[in-house]
């Protein structure tokens, strides 16, 4: 199982790693001329695991390395350099000469891996059998059985392994890290922020160096040592590592794996780093070096060093903070053109019956909303970028009703909170585990751990079945009421129960036309309900464990689930095997939510980072870490701009899309948050959390603080201002009721849900 | 879990005896030293392995406890079949035995007679889950409804009464408006000040709405009222009702101000009324009364120790209330005595400083001995015992000496029945014992 996530891991990674010799030789010459020498990988393959010498390389290389060794101990520079020279040696070869053999390793051992995940992201542009078919392959290890996937899992997590195989004096390392860390506590205040981001990485891969070398005794002194220095947010993977103390228990632990598959990404100024490395170099410090040109991948930029405050803000994901790069990729994040619906007047005639002064009003609101969808949005992707269902007479219906109830809208701000009703789910026994609303607030759906889907009617228009086959070929199908004819009365009833699931329902949706309702569950398939009939459509399979979450798109016909095989699937309705797959995150995938453009998706996950990903091209195109906790909840602003966050250290976070920047903080929550939603208008964010509170936000405020700063989007470092309490606007407590799920209806009231647990 | 609390431990591990317990269980004895160890290890970390995935699907199920089917799942996920017969257990108790040096834990496997569950009757059906629906805020403001929690948590109010410097309201810190509209608080302050600054305690009006004025008026017309019925309905909305905080001033100044009215008029029906007041409040569970005590505790403590409670003395059971009211008493010195009010040091050297006098009457002698009494067992011991020798010849005196009033006689009377239930070195380890009221008279 391991090595297969591994080798999906691997595959995004090499798309990364063959990019950076350009990116070096872009500007970053002097700080990286030593990453920029090693060899690419996969250029001497032949090795995998061994700590033999490079294939290609005689012995007379190794004789000219002793000898260029031996000269720079002796602190003749110039010799060496001459030397060095004459014998066409790359400047580090001689601290490169163990790392050598593990890079070329673990680059040929990717390799097959690789040609599959590069297959399948190229084909994946089209919506065709076999592009599934390729993107299916590498999930296939996963079916197996036990047996068969130890012996996958072997040549693989060797060969990743096989990084640590360095030699070294294991007595030494606690000497080393603690001569670094002696020397980042006497640099000068402003450089040793930064320079404390290496100890984190630093200390997981001296660790795990030592436990692949079987000092077992020397490993668990150096973490008793040190593990108390690092940041606490890093606590949950300390936890995992602690209780990894044998070489064997590396052999398919994922979050070993994630290490070693991926490099550790710091953001360090020029001038930091360029003290780092001098350090280094000065005391030979070879076994540092080492780990920092193998495992950590240095983004170096121009300019002041970050203030630890700035450092802390965005760090804290397992592989630490996204590339600046990773974030440059343009995002449509504007929304669609609105289809042009006639408003019916004699529904407005109706209007003037009720309220005298409305009309008026109204007119002037419907022409704005008219101008607005006229005019094409310069951020907003193309209408056809993403193929979209027709809409059908009944969606013109809804839309109809969605206008005239968006009129009645009532304006939300700091001085008019929303009205918050709350629905209790009764002797729950602890198992209700999803919510969902349909977006006119009429019907309710719960998932249980129990395996059992609900649904409840909160109109009251019961819910009814259509009527069985028989019974419909008696119905006259010419007549007007056709449609009423074909429900069966005997049925009617407010709440009914979906079976088919056989583990816990993690997560629901419904289908914007309320036809469809969709949930995912820990046996590993996403089923589709029709709520016609209420019975089961469709199993979608592809997952094979558990999927934490699913979602409609705001369009219908395509769908998202991800869960705990690290990849997000899309889904459309009628194809049994997914459109696009989307790997990158580093541990299960916990929420998934589309973008009201219906282009984009973003997928949370327990590394504690967040992806976004394009829809058309299956790119991630925004990555953004900064969250100490698996992220439960995420919200798109209803604009489409923003994104907000939650996770389970009870932050939420926003951030800005198209600048790919976080904009703020909202702290107030002490537990998991695993609700968040925008108000119909995008001024308040409503969150709710297992704290058994519901709060509100003042939304427009803190993205208005941002417009008026100065923005340094292009070193993408921030200053938050922590004025989380100004923007706190009510903090609602409910009774021992964790609130999972926030809806805000058409017009504005909040309905939020929950499980009572007397 | 232990591993789960202390993450900093790397080196916890299961002991090797475990393992040997485990092999023979199954049948492999022998076991040598060195597999045991290798053994253990492997174990342990396989365990902390599978409960960091079970922590998964316990935040997926959005859950606070783990249970045993998130280990069951996290078993799945790693493809060994899960546990069974560990299912829908709340507490699974694991049996501890000892001997030959060894100690074991094991869960205990009850044989079960199939014959037994048919013939037992099926146990209710559990209720199936439902929906309610209800008002968690209305345009930013918080509705006192049952359904809702108590404006002020308990916890908030001891904070509020016993470090008033402290008090920070959970909302109020955040934003003085909001909290102030739900709260019905001055919000005035805060919101223009800078931080940092002193922060003033917000002065609550305590404004009544219409309905809860409504309320207050019917709860304590019928308190004091003359249908039992409405009283016990009464009574009970007060001691369950979780919206009272903000009434708690009103009712304790009409407890105190009744008391005092009544007892001049020696009202004895009206007193006990207002006592079981007393008790209804102290009951509710949302409601902290610390702030209200020099109200409360005069009306109280006049209820024991007072010298006439009722227009007939010799007839009516005021004895009866005094106890009922020493009970209330000791209730609140337990609740909220602290080391800055000293409740209970005060009451007690009321008590014994007009117990000693000798010319304090006879009903106040009893209920400043009642009072005593329900204190607990340290102040019986310290206070009461040494003195019983000097009260036994004063209850002779009257009881064997020459006539006098009527009223002297019932008196003492009564102060011996309190110390004599059985002979004073019994009721002491009685009292000792059960460490709870001994009187069992009932107030009606």
């Amino acid at each position: 199982m391991a090595a297969v996530q591994g080798g999906l891991v691997d595959a995004v990674e090499k798309k990364d790693i063959k990019t950076e010799p350009s990116e070096d030789s872009g500007g970053n010459n002097n700080a990286n001329d030593g990453r920029l020498l090693s060899p690419p990988p996969g250029s001497s393959a032949s090795a995998p695991g061994g700590n033999k010498p490079p294939a290609g390389a005689p012995e007379d290389q190794q004789t000219l390395l002793a000898v260029l060794q031996f000269l720079r101990k002796n602190n003749l520079a110039e010799s060496v350099e001459i030397l060095r020279r004459e014998a066409g040696l790359p400047e580090d070869a001689l601290d490169l000469k163990a790392g050598d053999s593990a890079g070329a390793g673990s680059g040929g051992a990717g390799g097959t891996v690789d040609l599959e995940g590069e297959d399948a992201s190229s084909l994946l542009s089209r919506v065709t059998v076999s592009s599934s078919a390729a993107a299916q392959a590498p999930t296939k290890g996963r079916t197996g059985l036990l047996p068969t996937k130890a012996v996958e899992d072997q040549p693989d997590v060797n060969v990743v392994l096989s990084a640590y195989s360095q030699q070294g004096d294991p007595a030494l390392y606690g000497v080393y890290y603690s001569g670094l860390k002696r020397f980042i506590e006497s640099v000068l205040d402003c450089h040793r922020a930064e320079l404390s981001q290496v100890f984190y990485p630093l200390f997981v891969h001296m660790y795990l160096e030592l436990v692949y070398n079987n000092h077992e005794n020397e490993a668990k002194v150096f973490f008793e040592k040190f593990s108390g220095d690092q940041e606490c947010y890093y606590e949950d993977d300390l936890r995992v590592l602690s209780s990894l103390t044998k070489k064997e228990h590396m052999r398919g632990n994922e979050t070993l794996l994630d290490f070693r598959t991926s490099k550790f990404v710091l953001r360090i100024s020029r001038d930091s780093y360029q003290l780092l490395k001098r350090h280094l170099q000065e005391r030979q410090n070879n076994q540092i070096w080492n780990i920092i040109q193998e495992h950590l991948y240095i983004d170096i930029f121009d300019g002041m060093p970050r203030s630890k405050s700035q450092i802390d803000a965005m760090s804290g994901s397992l592989a630490g903070e996204a590339k600046r790069e990773a974030n440059k990729a343009k995002v449509y994040y504007g929304l669609l053109k609105e289809p042009e619906i006639e408003l019916p007047l004699d529904d407005e005639d109706e209007e003037a019956e009720n309220e005298e002064g409305k009309p008026k009003k109204k007119k002037p609101k419907k022409d704005s909303m008219g101008s607005k969808s006229k005019k094409q949005d310069p951020n907003a992707p193309s209408q056809t970028r993403i193929p979209l269902p027709e809409l059908k007479d009944s969606d013109k219906l809804d839309k109809i009703m969605y206008m005239k109830e968006a009129t009645k809208r009532i304006r939300l701000g700091p001085d008019n909170l929303p009205s918050i009703c709350f629905y209790s789910f009764l002797n729950a026994y602890q198992g209700l585990t999803a919510v969902d609303f349909t977006d006119d607030s009429s019907l309710i759906a719960g998932g249980f751990a129990d395996s059992t889907v609900r649904v409840w009617s909160v109109t009251p228009k019961k819910l009814r079945k259509v009527k069985s086959a028989a019974d419909l070929n008696l119905i006259d199908k010419e007549s007007d009421d056709v449609l009423e004819r074909i429900m069966d009365e005997k049925t009617a009833s407010e709440s009914k129960i979906l079976y088919g699931h056989s583990g816990p329902v993690y997560g629901i949706s419904f289908s914007p036309d309320r036809n469809y309702l969709l949930t995912c569950s820990e046996d590993g398939t996403i089923r589709l309900w029709s709520l016609q009939t209420f019975t089961c459509l469709v199993g979608y399979k592809g997952h094979n464990y558990p999927v934490w979450d699913t979602q409609f798109s705001p369009h219908g016909y395509y769908f998202i689930s991800g869960g705990h095989d690290r990849v997000a699937r899309l889904w459309a309705t009628d194809h049994y095997q997914p459109l696009r797959m989307f790997s990158g995150h580093l541990a299960d995938i916990t929420s998934t939510r589309f973008h009201p453009n219906s282009n984009y998706v973003v997928t949370g996950s327990s590394d504690r980072t967040i992806r976004l990903w394009d829809v058309l091209t299956g790119n991630c195109v925004r990555i953004f870490t900064g969250h100490k906790g698996p992220i439960h909840a995420l919200a798109f602003s209803p604009n489409g701009k923003f994104l907000a966050s939650g996770a389970t250290d009870g932050r939420v976070l926003l951030w800005d899309i198209g600048h790919g920047l976080m904009i703020g903080e909202l702290k107030g929550h002490t537990d998991t948050i695993y609700s968040l939603k925008f108000s119909r208008d995008g001024e308040i964010l409503a969150s709710g959390s297992m704290d058994n509170t519901v709060r509100l936000w003042d939304a427009t405020k803190a993205f208005d603080d941002l417009e008026t700063d100065d923005f340094t989007a292009a070193t993408g470092h921030i200053h938050l201002q922590d004025n989380s309490q100004e923007l706190l606007l009510g903090t609602y407590m409910s009774k021992s009721t964790p609130v999972i799920h926030l809806h805000f209806t058409r017009r504005n009231l909040l309905l939020a849900a929950g499980a009572y647990n007397p | 879990m232990a591993e789960e609390r202390r993450p900093k431990q790397c080196t916890v591990v299961l002991p090797t005896e475990s393992m040997k317990a485990m092999a023979e269980s199954i049948g492999v004895g022998q076991l040598q030293e060195e597999s045991c160890v290798a053994l253990s290890e492997e174990v342990s970390y396989r365990i902390k392995e599978i409960a960091q995935d079970a922590l998964k699907f316990m935040h997926h199920g959005k859950r606070r406890k783990l249970t045993t089917n998130d280990i069951d799942n996290a078993l799945k996920l790693k493809n060994v079949e899960p546990l069974y017969g560990f299912q829908s257990q709340e507490f699974i108790p694991f049996r501890f035995a000892s001997g030959g040096g060894r100690e074991l834990h094991f869960y205990e496997e009850k044989e079960v007679d199939l014959s037994d569950i048919i013939n037992t009757p099926l146990p209710r059906v559990p209720l199936d889950v439902s929906l309610k629906a209800h008002w968690l805020s209305i345009e930013g403001v918080q509705p006192s409804i049952p359904e809702n929690p108590p404006p002020a948590p308990k916890e908030q109010q001891k904070v509020e009464s016993t470090e008033p410097l402290k008090v920070v309201k959970p909302g109020q810190e955040e934003d003085g408006t909001v909290q102030g509209k739900g709260q019905g608080a001055t919000a005035a302050d805060g919101k223009g000040k800078e931080k940092g600054l002193i922060r003033l305690k917000p002065r609550s009006t305590h404004e009544l709405s219409v309905e809860q004025q409504l309320y207050y008026k019917e709860i304590t017309e019928a308190c004091v009222g003359s249908c039992e019925a409405k009283r016990a309905e009464a009574l009970q909305s007060i001691a369950t009702d979780p919206g009272l905080y903000q009434m708690l001033p009103r009712f304790s100044t009409f407890i105190s101000e009744g008391v005092r009215v009544n007892v001049v008029q020696n009202n004895l029906a009206l007193l006990i009324y207002l006592m079981r007041m007393v008790k209804a409040l102290m009951d509710n569970p949302t409601l902290y009364l610390e702030k209200y005590l020099h109200e409360l505790i005069p009306a109280v403590v006049t209820c024991i120790v007072s010298k006439q409670l009722c227009l007939r003395p010799d007839v009516d059971n005021h004895w009866a209330l005094r106890d009922f009211a020493a009970r209330l008493m000791a209730q609140s010195c337990k609740t909220f005595s602290t080391t800055t009010n000293n409740i209970q040091s005060r009451i007690t050297k009321t008590f014994t400083k007009s117990w000693l006098d000798e010319k304090t009457q006879w009903t106040t002698r009893y209920g400043c001995i009642a009072g005593l009494a329900e204190l607990g067992a340290d102040v019986i011991k310290t206070l009461i015992l040494p003195r019983l020798t000097v009260e036994g010849a004063r209850i002779k005196a009257v009881m064997e000496g020459p006539v006098v009033s009527n009223i002297d006689k019932i008196g003492a009377d009564h102060v011996q029945s309190l110390l004599l239930p059985s002979p004073p070195a019994t009721k002491y380890i009685v009292m000792a014992t059960s460490a709870g009221p001994a009187s069992t008279q009932q107030v009606p």
